[in-house]
């Protein structure tokens, strides 16, 4: 009679086992490159999980090394406009696809979806040639200002909130007299909130953590992301440079903990958010 | 839902309304879309058939470009590393998510925990992935042949080895499946019990379960995480970037890290070649069409969607 229960038992153990060990592997990559971070130089390869003589000299040397404060600033900068213009936006258009009828809208709301399927290199030189022709290649406005006009994935992932709203109360309203802007700012934006956060965040990370682009756009050390200050700082410091592994290992560790923090602000939103779009998608 | 309500006849003032108000929502994105794709697209096109060096006006040039993509041998190269790469990646990836999913809805409330911890690594820039893949898997002095050295492996040089710096790639892009694991793990835990019950009265064991309720009730989430990781996988730029490529000089060759996307960089922004990297472009778009469609068609058969609307 008891077989069944104890076995079940069995298996929970054996299933929170490997959960944790699977954690640990998952976790223990950013406790190591921390950890590296504190570590003298040769001993950062010694793998030891606390540092035999931690020490901030790192931190000091990177400072020095490079200006830090001014591409966290920067990246901060992009990340805010980026985020905050696609949210923007992107509710903006999502509102419009999901509330309105028009002649148009399902085609249209077609290619917003076709425009997800289109490789970024496709796009990527042309795109350059209107900044470059703009005069704002060499500065971070490439970064963020593409965001002012929606993005088709947060369209579609906002568009699918703004359609589970009943239509109700917006027609009460209007009957009250209320102009469609303000149906949309007091009532639909509000009601959609966890929704817009999720863009934001989403987009704060991608913003953030993004290569290819500042690569493209920025020459000027002093216009710098973070990222691409890091990888500037693996060319000098890296490999085929100069092979002071602790500067590259405490700039990553810097780049890493304000996306660290992000999530754990934003936890929530992130995991749910991630879910959503993998049923809807 | 919610519709039915105003479906009888209205004026056709309040039709103008309703479309003036809708068009103007989506006038950001349709500017958007008209300067940042639909222009972007057909200038592509036109870029390829030039020479162009951002100086000069483009000079037309008609196919020369892709006769010369034929002839290329970094071409070949390129398209080969990111074939290998992502026949290699794609498959492994959804099967760890898979596995991940699985053993996390078999935790039951203590799943949150380890479904944030699974997640977290996803934050980490790929930027400092690429330092990290240099780092602990360093042939000589990295945690992770340490790790194999401990269970009797002497572990390849990862990143030095030609022929291991794929599947050093592949492995690390493993650290970051915590996205696809939520993904599947949502939709594990929408398929109804009733089936698993069916299932078990049916006599039916844990293997025989997964294989025939679980797998098919999740294949729509599984499908989704193949099609978005396989075009992911033949973008492939960032890692393999930041830890083979660049202006520090690399010791040793970075051949077998060349990827499509990388190349396509090399040659427009390093090179100025911005014709010959826009005709690499449309060879790119070509081969992510041609791929997603078979695995559309592929997945016709083989995906199970429950009623008829997604």
């Amino acid at each position: 009679m008891s077989d069944p229960v104890r076995r079940r038992r069995w298996v929970r153990a054996v299933v929170v086992t490997a959960l944790v060990v699977l954690t640990i592997v998952f976790v223990y990559p950013l406790i190591w490159l921390l950890s590296a971070s504190f570590k003298p130089r040769a001993e950062i390869f010694d793998n030891r999980l606390v540092p035999q003589h931690p020490t901030l000299e790192n931190y000091l040397t990177v400072w020095q090394s490079a200006p830090l404060a001014l591409w966290l600033g920067n990246t901060l900068v992009v990340t805010a406009l980026a985020a905050t213009a696609v949210t923007v936006s992107s509710a903006l258009v999502a509102w419009g696809f999901a509330h309105y009828r028009f002649r148009g809208r399902g085609p249209l709301f077609g290619v917003v979806l076709a425009t997800m399927m289109l490789p970024g290199a496709v796009t990527l030189i042309p795109t350059y040639l209107i900044w470059h022709r703009l005069g704002f290649v060499g500065t971070t406005v490439p970064l963020w200002a593409g965001n002012l006009f929606a993005s088709a994935f947060y369209v579609f992932l906002l568009r699918q909130f703004f359609l589970s709203l009943p239509r109700e109360p917006f027609e009460a309203a209007r009957l009250d007299g209320a102009s469609e802007w303000r149906l949309f700012w007091l009532v639909a934006v509000p009601l959609c909130r966890p929704a817009l956060v999720l863009t934001f965040l989403f987009e704060a990370q991608a913003s953030w953590t993004d290569l290819l682009r500042p690569l493209v756009y920025l020459q000027d050390a002093a216009t710098f992301t973070v990222p691409r200050g890091l990888k500037a700082l693996i060319d000098q410091f890296g490999p085929g440079g100069e092979s002071q592994w602790e500067v590259v290992v405490t700039a990553s560790v810097i780049t890493t903990v304000p996306m660290i923090l992000l999530f754990f602000a934003g936890q929530r939103y992130f995991v749910q958010g991630i879910a959503t779009t993998g049923t809807k998608g | 839902m919610g519709r039915t309500a105003v479906t009888t006849a209205r004026p056709s003032a309040r039709a103008r309304r309703e479309r003036t108000a809708g068009l103007a929502f989506i006038s950001p994105w349709i500017l958007g879309f008209l300067v940042f794709t639909a222009w972007p697209i057909f200038y592509s096109g036109y870029l390829s058939l030039t020479d162009y060096d951002v100086l000069t006006d483009p000079s037309f040039v008609g196919l020369d470009n892709y006769e010369r993509m034929v002839d290329d041998p970094q071409v070949r190269l390129a398209l080969w590393n990111t074939l290998q790469y992502t026949l290699l990646q794609v498959p492994l990836y959804v099967l760890v998510a898979l596995a991940l999913a699985l053993l996390l809805h078999q935790a039951g409330r203590a799943s949150g925990f380890f479904r944030t911890a699974f997640f977290i690594p996803k934050m980490t820039p790929p930027v400092a992935v690429g330092v990290l893949l240099l780092l602990l898997f360093n042939g000589e002095y990295g945690l992770v042949n340490e790790a194999l050295g401990t269970i009797g492996i002497d572990g390849p040089s990862w990143t030095t080895d030609p022929d291991w710096i794929k599947p050093g790639l592949a492995l690390v892009s493993l650290w970051s499946v915590g996205a696809a694991v939520v993904i599947l793990l949502a939709a594990l835990q929408d398929v109804p019990v009733e089936l698993y019950d069916a299932a078990r009265v049916d006599g039916a064991g844990w293997w025989r379960r997964t294989r025939t309720v679980t797998i098919p009730m999740i294949s729509g989430a599984l499908f989704f995480v193949t099609v978005v990781n396989t075009i992911a996988a033949f973008q492939m730029f960032t890692e393999a970037y930041s830890a083979y490529f660049g202006a520090g000089n690399s010791t040793y060759s970075n051949d077998a890290a060349l990827f499509y996307v990388i190349y396509l960089f090399r040659e427009g922004f390093a090179e100025l070649h911005m014709g010959y990297a826009s005709a690499l472009a449309w060879l790119l778009f070509a081969v992510i069409m041609v791929v997603t469609a078979v695995q559309l068609l592929v997945s016709r058969r083989l995906v199970y969607y429950e009623g008829e609307q997604r």
